[in-house]
């Protein structure tokens, strides 16, 4: 209890003398973990959407695939990109190892799956909604996965918003091949890590309390822009 | 260009081994104000997905004047539950324009220029799944008809709707149907269709019992399931 | 909100371009948690404008990183593992710089009493004797495979509810300890740095079969063409220095000397 109190007083502490170490780690977790859920939106809501309007053979099993993979083991994820991106791996030559790079590549394959599956149960509904408009109005393929990705945004941010929870806390993959180099690839989870295997708990404590405030800060401030844009309860 | 005349030769619908519609042979041809109606089950929603193309025969034929392909542009349809996109009303209107490659602001002035003839003038900017059941169902036909439809098929719009509305949606439909568009309709309800129908398709078990002119229809029905129909009688 | 977000990713996509020179080097945990490194880079930045980046991991995934060409050298302790990374040529040349050395830590009160033994093997045996509870890394690092050798040679074969392998880095297989109250093999630094001992006590060292040799190994740069020797070698030759020499032996913790500086001139 008393080094629980004590962790959250430090790391108010390094808060509010804006301690230029906590806040580059702050800085770059929220850049490695925002590029994530970008690019990771990119790829897992349209995808998501296309699952919920075709009707093909493997379809079934796509999505069993799918939602497997939302249960891959981080560490494995990190084990799988360390190889490619080693200097000994395919993509050794782009030298993107232990950098932020890295790291976000990482994430983008642990959350894709997440974000993907997410997206395809919401949508699949809007989809049981708006199939026979859709149809009778002659949309494209194209024309109704912009629609149902356009219409269901609200709850595609939801799915957005998972994925990012996810990656801000994920651990095991960005040490991997971030390597937790100061000033270079530590994040708030590494960092954690680290405090926690030198057994200073307080202030482990205390960076994920940090680690907290910033995702509630983060979703208050997604749902407040997303009232801003429309004063209705969708 | 027009899409019409719709003929069906044999058009069958099954779903499961279990036939629904046919075989039925019809032509809908390209002026005039058709009703379909009969008991609950007799095929009545089925018979106007085949026509719209929502729903494949599993044998027969469906033929426009026009490949399907060119048919399908001019078609449009109401459905007995309207289905409200999440949008506003002026954005839901301009939605099919939209598809038909219109910028936003062009398919945007259009559809709040025809907002007037369907009562809606005071309601663009409104959440469309929000609307009473009457709104929604006039803003079906505002997006229905925004498109300039050769045809326009609806099911059933008038099912739940308050005496008010329903005055207001007839009198779209006589407005739409005097600036060309072909209409083909399902109700129940015997008032509306001695008021709007030109001719009249009776079905009954999947099949089409009668096809006449709507006065032939509501003094001489020529079958008995017709007959018992108008009278009010419980036909099964 | 485009806009908004538009902006977030120009500033979140766009980094600032490293300016010094840098190499990566791979290190043991147990260098990193002695906390000395802290004393080092910042010399190294100021006498060679050179920015060194830590990888900290144990010494079995030290030199995999180093095999693969992943780090341009490594710094570890594993006389056997380097020996055979050398023999393979993944790397040019070993340099020993310094030594610390492990400790047995355990239960203040010494159930198994190992204060008193006369060395390293003996303190093991007692520990068997007793079947008091010890937490070994179990992670195949510097300090497990040291760990291992010395209960080959105090002819103890390990088996039973008292030995678990935690297959953690230093500081996890601490934590474990602390929280079972075991018996666990360290090294001097990671120990002295650890900030939840709990019961624990450092109850035995002073063996030199205890000694821990660190030693630098720059990796081959005829496998790997980005191998940045020329910086490995200038830190090789700084890390060798007599102001290294100073500060490496003037480092200490609550007033203990952590490292011995042994490093020869060629």
């Amino acid at each position: 209890m008393n080094s629980i109190s004590q962790g959250f007083w430090d790391a108010w502490g390094l808060i509010l003398t804006f301690d230029p170490d906590l806040y580059e780690i702050i800085f770059l977790s929220l850049q490695v973990t925002v590029s994530a859920v970008i690019i990771a939106s990119a790829i897992g809501l349209p995808l998501g959407a296309w699952l919920a309007v075709n009707r093909f053979r493997f379809r079934r099993y796509a999505i069993a695939i799918l939602n497997a993979l939302m249960g891959l083991p981080p560490v494995v994820v990190g084990l799988f990109v360390y190889m490619l991106l080693s200097r000994a791996g395919p993509l050794g030559g782009f030298g993107l190892l232990f950098s932020p790079e890295a790291m976000i590549i990482a994430q983008v394959i642990i959350i894709t799956p997440l974000i993907a599956s997410i997206s395809h149960q919401t949508l699949r509904d809007l989809w049981a909604e708006y199939h026979d408009l859709l149809i009778s109005m002659n949309a494209t393929r194209m024309q109704r996965i912009r629609a149902l990705l356009w219409d269901g945004r609200r709850a595609l941010l939801t799915a957005m918003l998972a994925g990012f929870g996810r990656a801000i806390g994920e651990v095991g993959a960005i040490m991997i091949v971030g390597g937790n180099i100061d000033h270079a690839t530590r994040v708030l989870t590494t960092a954690i890590a680290l405090e926690t295997g030198k057994g200073n708990f307080a202030f482990a404590m205390g960076l994920g309390l940090v680690l907290i405030m910033l995702a509630v800060i983060i979703n208050l401030l997604i749902h407040a822009l997303g009232k801003t844009e429309r004063a209705s309860t969708w | 260009m027009v899409i019409l005349p719709l003929k069906m030769q044999g058009a069958t619908a099954h779903i499961r081994k279990k036939r629904l519609v046919g075989p039925v042979d019809i032509t809908i041809t390209a002026d005039g104000f058709t009703i379909i109606m009969g008991p609950n089950g007799a095929g009545k929603t089925t018979l106007l997905r085949l026509m719209h193309g929502l729903q494949r025969c599993s044998g027969g034929l469906v033929e426009w004047a026009v490949p399907h392909a060119k048919a399908r542009e001019k078609q449009a349809y109401v459905f007995q539950s309207p289905i409200m996109m999440r949008r506003r009303v002026v954005d839901s209107i301009a939605y099919p324009l939209r598809l038909r490659g219109l910028s936003a602001s062009a398919a945007r002035a259009t559809a709040r220029e025809s907002a007037g003839r369907f009562g809606l003038e005071k309601l663009l900017d409104s959440w469309a799944p929000m609307l009473s059941g009457g709104e929604k169902q006039k803003l079906s036909l505002a997006r229905a008809l925004v498109i300039e439809p050769d045809i326009l098929f609806l099911d059933e719009p008038c099912a739940n709707l308050d005496g008010r509305a329903i005055r207001e949606i007839e009198a779209i439909l006589r407005d739409a149907q005097a600036a060309g568009t072909r209409i083909v309709m399902s109700t129940h309800d015997m008032g509306q269709a001695r008021r709007l129908a030109q001719d009249v398709v009776f079905m009954y078990d999947g099949k089409i019992h009668e096809h006449t002119a709507a006065d032939a229809f509501f003094t001489s029905p020529t079958t008995k399931e017709a007959h018992a129909f108008i009278n009010g009688d419980i036909v099964e | 909100m485009k806009r908004l977000l538009g902006t977030l990713l120009a500033t979140l996509v766009i980094t600032s371009a490293s300016h010094a020179e840098t190499m990566r080097m791979a290190v043991t945990t147990s260098f990193y948690n002695s906390g000395l490194s802290e004393v080092l880079l910042p010399e190294i930045k100021s006498d060679l404008g050179l920015e060194i980046q830590l990888i900290v991991v144990g010494t079995g995934q030290a030199l995999r990183l180093g095999e693969a060409g992943d780090v341009d050298a490594i710094l570890v302790h594993s006389r056997a593992a380097e020996d055979q990374f050398l023999e393979a040529e993944f790397g040019t040349h070993r340099r020993e710089i310094m030594y610390n050395d492990f400790v047995f830590v355990g239960p203040a009160d010494d159930p198994a009493g190992i204060r008193t033994a006369d060395s390293a093997a003996g303190a093991l045996i007692e520990i068997a004797k007793a079947t008091a509870p010890f937490v070994s890394r179990g992670d195949d690092s510097g300090t497990h495979k040291q760990e291992q050798k010395l209960w080959t040679e105090a002819g103890v074969i390990v088996e039973g509810d008292w030995y678990r392998a935690a297959g953690a880095g230093m500081g996890a297989t601490l934590n474990v300890a602390s929280g079972m109250n075991a018996y666990v093999f360290s090294d001097r630094a990671s120990w002295l740095n650890f900030g939840n001992k709990g019961d624990l006590d450092l109850l035995y060292s002073g063996d030199p079969a205890l000694f821990n040799q660190y030693a630098y190994i720059p990796v081959n740069p005829a496998r790997w063409p980005h191998i940045r020797n020329d910086l490995a070698l200038a830190l090789e030759e700084w890390l060798a220095s007599d102001k290294a020499a100073a500060l490496i032996n003037g480092y200490t913790i609550n007033g203990e000397n952590l490292f011995t500086f042994n490093a020869t001139q060629p």
